[in-house]
């Protein structure tokens, strides 16, 4: 059973099609990249993968249920198996960043002092033990990746959904980035990565086997060995 | 989970406590409507009097026959003739307590009761005038009836004030609700990208709302009561004006107010944010 699947789906905004046509299947511990032209619609495409919009036409399904039978509430309840990291983070700039990493499982209900020591293994794992008590807006780019992506895999989520997530950090960074969501899918997390950099993709092919899929002509088609 | 707004914060308070403060005096003015019309409705249902004006020699025979036509009309309870000594207190204020009832032509009264709905009296006056033609019934009580009722619907315009000023408060609550909401769009998508279902979402807005609209009220109850206090006591005339506060235990009643203000701030707000995340879906 895949994940996520998107079946002939298409989506459009403002009276255009954005996306056309576009069939999918993210199996169970596979790796993802996802890339294209800016605003040929690798973001919208990764919204419809996990339930924020819904698509025009097709099929989307998460967990083999079709999000257009889903309530809002239902919606809420699949993005604690599916982790997003955001290019801009999306944090709630009033909280420390520890508070902000530890949001899924206070939203959930989950008690977050039990957790304490899950939270500090994951601020080290993604080296951010020092910066816990810091304001989101105190934090370099590179940081606030790592914060985001350690809050997308507290909930240890079956999939996780990158926005390009190295969109904003130095080459070193965005390979140490890259090494942590290759970890996670080692673990057998499903990745899928929205990026244009192509290079971190040629990299990041020598060290896990992914499939690279582009968005062209508002369609999706698997990349060829230009990678 | 949601951040302070100072706005929205104060707008809750201020609106909470001055409405609190109002609502401790439309509660007060219920309240002392409410013993008013209480008091003149007792003494309406207690007293009616016969006055025996007839030559001295005549007096006896005819305060026995009233009494026989009183037993015998419907409505009224009981009737009985005061005695020289009950006449006597009665008089004392003006002619002291040394006046000699027993040998003054003074005018024998009866003490009429009523039951149910009371007496016809004019039927009564028209018995009377021909059992015993020197009596007069001296309804004076009727006279307050329509105070009575004038009180009652003072009574039920302080409640109705204590609606609006719920209704008033909800609104304003429900303005800084949504304008908290608006404030916090982000927040919100943020919330609902870690997997916050609608319900947890709302209740940080309703906790947060609910506690202010209950501390607002609860100083607005406070500095209301306060006031109460500070208003001349009971004269004794018993004027109205000077009788509105809280009298015995009705001052458990102001107690209501911060528990009902924050139960108007949980609806509205709970209301609000649904509506709003709905909007926002």
């Amino acid at each position: 059973m895949a994940v996520i699947e998107l079946e002939n789906v298409a989506y459009s905004y403002g009276g255009g099609e954005l996306l056309s046509d576009i069939s999918l299947r993210l199996q169970p511990g596979s790796f993802h990249f996802l890339t294209g032209p800016s605003g040929a619609g690798k973001t919208t495409l990764l919204k419809l993968c996990y339930g924020a919009l819904i698509p025009t036409a097709g099929h989307a399904r998460l967990f083999d249920t079709d999000v257009r039978t889903l309530e809002r509430d239902d919606v809420a309840l699949m993005r604690r198996r599916i982790g997003v990291v955001h290019q801009d983070c999306q944090f709630l700039d009033h909280l420390s960043v520890a508070d902000n990493i530890a949001l899924p499982l206070a939203v959930s209900g989950r008690d977050t002092l039990n957790e304490v020591a899950n939270l500090r293994e994951l601020m080290g794992w993604v080296g951010l033990k020092s910066r816990a008590d810091a304001l989101p807006p105190e934090l370099s780019g590179g940081e606030r990746q790592r914060a985001a992506l350690a809050r997308a895999v507290i909930m240890s989520p079956d999939v996780i959904l990158a926005d390009e997530p190295t969109g904003n950090v130095d080459w070193d960074m965005s390979q140490r980035l890259m090494r942590l969501l290759i970890e996670l899918n080692r673990m057998g997390k499903t990745i899928m990565i929205a990026t244009h950099d192509l290079a971190l993709i040629r990299a990041a092919k020598s060290h896990v086997q992914a499939r690279v899929l582009r968005i062209s002509n508002r369609r999706i088609q698997l990349a060829g060995a230009d990678l | 989970m949601v951040p302070p707004t100072g706005f929205t914060a104060w707008l809750t308070l201020f609106s909470a406590g001055a409405m609190a403060f109002l609502a401790v005096f439309a509660m007060a003015l219920s309240l002392a409507t409410d013993r008013l019309a209480d008091r003149w409705g007792e003494e309406l249902a207690r007293s009616s009097t016969l006055r025996i004006s007839a030559p001295q020699g005549q007096i006896q025979a005819q305060t026995e026959a009233a009494l026989r036509v009183l037993e015998t009309t419907p409505g009224i309870a009981s009737a009985r003739a005061l005695s020289d000594d009950e006449q006597r207190t009665l008089l004392e204020p003006w002619f002291g307590p040394d006046l000699p009832v027993e040998r003054l032509p003074i005018p024998r009264l009866i003490e009429i009761i009523e039951d149910g709905d009371g007496f016809d009296a004019e039927g009564l006056r028209l018995r009377l005038a021909a059992e015993a033609p020197g009596a007069v019934l001296d309804d004076h009580t009727r006279w307050r009836r329509p105070l009575v009722k004038a009180a009652s619907r003072l009574r039920l315009l302080g409640w109705l004030a204590l609606v609006l000023i719920g209704g008033a408060m909800a609104a304003m609550i429900t303005l800084a609700a949504n304008a908290a909401l608006a404030a916090n769009a982000q927040v919100i998508t943020v919330l609902r990208l870690v997997g916050a279902q609608d319900a947890y979402i709302a209740q940080a807005f309703v906790r947060r709302f609910t506690l202010r609209g209950l501390l607002g009220a609860t100083v607005g109850t406070v500095a209301g009561c306060l006031a109460t206090l500070t208003l001349p006591s009971t004269d004794i005339a018993g004027g109205f004006l000077t009788g509105l506060g809280f009298v015995g235990w009705h001052w458990l009643w102001p107690l209501l107010i911060p528990v009902m203000a924050a139960a108007v701030a949980f609806l509205s707000t709970r209301a609000a944010a649904r509506r709003t995340l709905r909007s926002m879906s």
